[in-house]
């Protein structure tokens, strides 16, 4: 059963619910924030429009600072105006940055604890058909494990500009990840949405799936799927990957004894991870991990690669059911 | 803006006495890095102990004051005795260095010791930030709230192996930072042996010209062209100042100077007092303090 506290989209569960990419919603964020702090700069590795920085661009032109295919220079340079004073958001491909320029950003901007916003965009494999290279499973890994980071996966585009404005007003070093394609909008403006603070979209009792990003979405049609049998699963927005909402995730698998997490990411490092390492902790249950299986991506449609990699609503159901055989 | 003999003979006295620090730390340290530090003692005397750059060590955030940004991290040790003589802490820490629970580590972190500007080891990413730092400036100007505030990137000529300096380079060009000075230290000299035969840099001065850097060459052992080339490199509209200061690594310590294998190691007890026998007689000039 949905929680009636998490208002969500009316229409979420319909064939024709509303699809926006997430870095749409950044990038009307990012303006709001620029309206509300003139400290706040934005900094592009020549990819303005798919970035969707465009906006920002075109009403803050002083404030928007081109740094070309230099994404280790971008870290940087937004770590040195960080360091006088202004709020700066780098953003590029997840593959690039924090990719590319991971040293960059873990000493110049999280070891140096200033105050720059990271945005990884084209995230997952979803990309789909520029293949591999250009699909990020790696980040959540990469930046969850730098000490003062705050790692963000808003689960769609609503939620991507709400997390550009937190960004925006909390003090230190965020990234946040993006989707390039359009995926279902789960959230409304009313939603709930607090850093480090998980969401329960619905109820359940035998098992809890702990999901992140637009895979959200999947998690929430397996979960009907499965009332359908009998088998009732809560659903858990972990949108904070760090630091991580550790009595929501341990009260639920306390109440469960059974946890799936969901996540376009490699399942080695990411948010399925720190779920386990906080359960192992503090209680231990039976896990299934859903996610990429320590292998590179290939080209596709966003649907199919999905499907490919083990992300499906199918295998989600498969893997509530095998998690319970586990109890 | 004028330096006259006497403080320059003043200054020279300064830079010997750092010298000695940065033999004693290392000396007490048992690791560190000898060379570049040494070789860098007068660049950073005319930087903390005279009034090219704006600064109070009393009061060390102050808004106003210009940014000395180390991109070398590891010549630390001749920051921290320049930073020690110009007040920003007391002199006694300096023999810290190095050791648990100290304000100097080993390369230097910012949130550690008030008055160092970033943190640095890693090479290469130092102008970029510094750049970060002077287009900040810049855009503040245009509020107009404070004066303009130069920031002075040290840099070694090994990091120029780094792409990202290149980057930096060219993104600094670019936007015509003209508050943006750097001061490479041309000691010819990396870990793994002389910069032109790890990584041929040369002809610098072109390059960096061809990004649309102003280029000045000076001494780096000569406290009155440090000085000016500084507030030179003030004066020059429209275009970062890439400062080559040609010094000798080791410089003073007569075993040491030239030599590659002395970038990364420190000085064991023997040496150490052949190195501080050297720098207390000025080079042989005097000799009571040997006797």
């Amino acid at each position: 059963m949905l929680n009636q506290d998490a208002k969500l989209n009316q229409k979420l569960l319909q064939p024709d619910v509303e699809q926006e990419p997430l870095r749409f919603g950044f990038g009307r964020g990012l303006v709001l924030a620029g309206r509300g702090d003139k400290n706040v700069v934005v900094l592009c590795a020549d990819l303005t429009d798919s970035t969707k920085v465009s906006d920002f661009k075109k009403e803050f032109p002083e404030r928007f600072i081109e740094a070309g295919i230099a994404e280790q220079n971008m870290a940087s340079l937004a770590a040195g105006l960080a360091a006088v004073g202004k709020v700066p958001f780098i953003t590029s491909y997840a593959m690039f940055s924090p990719g590319r320029n991971w040293e960059q950003i873990r000493t110049t901007i999280c070891y140096n604890d200033v105050n720059v916003k990271i945005a990884g965009s084209h995230a997952g494999v979803s990309v789909g058909p520029d293949g591999a290279t250009h699909q990020a499973t790696e980040d959540i890994a990469i930046t969850r494990v730098i000490p003062n980071m705050t790692v963000i996966t808003p689960c769609d585009s609503i939620e991507a500009e709400k997390a550009t404005l937190l960004a925006a007003r909390i003090r230190g070093p965020v990234y946040f990840r993006l989707a390039r394609e359009k995926t279902p909008i789960i959230t409304t403006k009313d939603s709930p949405f607090e850093i480090g603070k998980a969401n329960v979209l619905r109820e359940g009792k035998d098992v809890v799936i702990i999901a992140c990003g637009p895979l959200v979405y999947n998690s929430l049609l397996a979960a009907e799927e499965l009332s359908k049998e009998g088998i009732e699963v809560a659903v858990i927005n972990n949108h904070t990957i760090k630091p991580m909402d550790e009595t929501t995730i341990a009260r639920f698998a306390e109440q469960t004894g059974a946890v799936v997490t969901v996540e376009e990411h490699q399942i080695s490092g990411g948010m399925g991870s720190a779920v386990a390492e906080i359960l192992a902790r503090n209680h231990p249950v039976p896990m299934e991990f859903v996610g990429v299986h320590d292998r590179f991506g290939e080209s596709g449609e966003p649907n199919e690669l999905i499907e490919h990699f083990g992300m499906g609503v199918k295998d989600i159901t498969e893997a509530v059911k095998k998690v319970i055989s586990r109890k | 803006m004028h330096l006259f003999d006497e403080q320059i003979k003043k200054l020279e006295d300064f830079a010997n006495q750092i010298r000695q620090d940065v033999i004693n730390m290392l000396l007490e340290a048992k690791s560190g890095h000898s060379a570049g530090p040494l070789g860098m003692a007068d660049v950073f005397t005319v930087l903390y102990l005279t009034d090219a750059i704006k600064q109070d060590p009393k009061n060390p955030n102050w808004e106003e004051r210009d940014r000395i940004v180390l991109s070398n991290g590891h010549i630390c040790p001749v920051m921290y005795a320049a930073m020690a003589h110009a007040g920003y802490f007391p002199k006694e820490e300096l023999m810290t260095l190095r050791k648990y629970g100290s304000r100097l580590q080993g390369h230097p972190h910012r949130e550690k010791l008030p008055g160092l500007e970033i943190s640095s080891g890693p090479l290469g990413s130092g102008l970029s930030q510094a750049a970060g730092m002077a287009y900040g400036f810049k855009l503040d100007k245009n509020q107009a709230r404070l004066p303009m505030r130069q920031v002075v990137c040290l840099m070694g000529d090994g990091e120029l192996d780094c792409g990202q300096v290149w980057e930096a380079v060219m993104w600094a060009g670019k936007n015509k930072l003209d508050n943006l000075t750097a001061i490479i230290d041309r000691n010819n000299i990396q870990i793994d042996g002389f910069t032109e035969d790890v990584m041929p840099l040369e002809p610098l001065r072109k390059k960096f010209e061809s990004f649309g850097w102003s280029v000045l060459e000076i001494d780096g052992h000569n406290i009155k062209e440090i000085y000016d080339a500084i507030f030179e490199a003030r004066a020059i509209f429209e275009k970062p100042v890439m400062i080559i200061a040609h010094t000798i690594p080791g410089k003073g310590v007569d075993f040491m100077e030239f030599d590659f294998t002395w970038h990364g190691k420190p000085p064991n007890a023997e040496e150490g007092k052949k190195a501080l026998d050297e720098l207390r007689s000025l080079g042989g000039k005097i000799t009571s303090e040997n006797q």
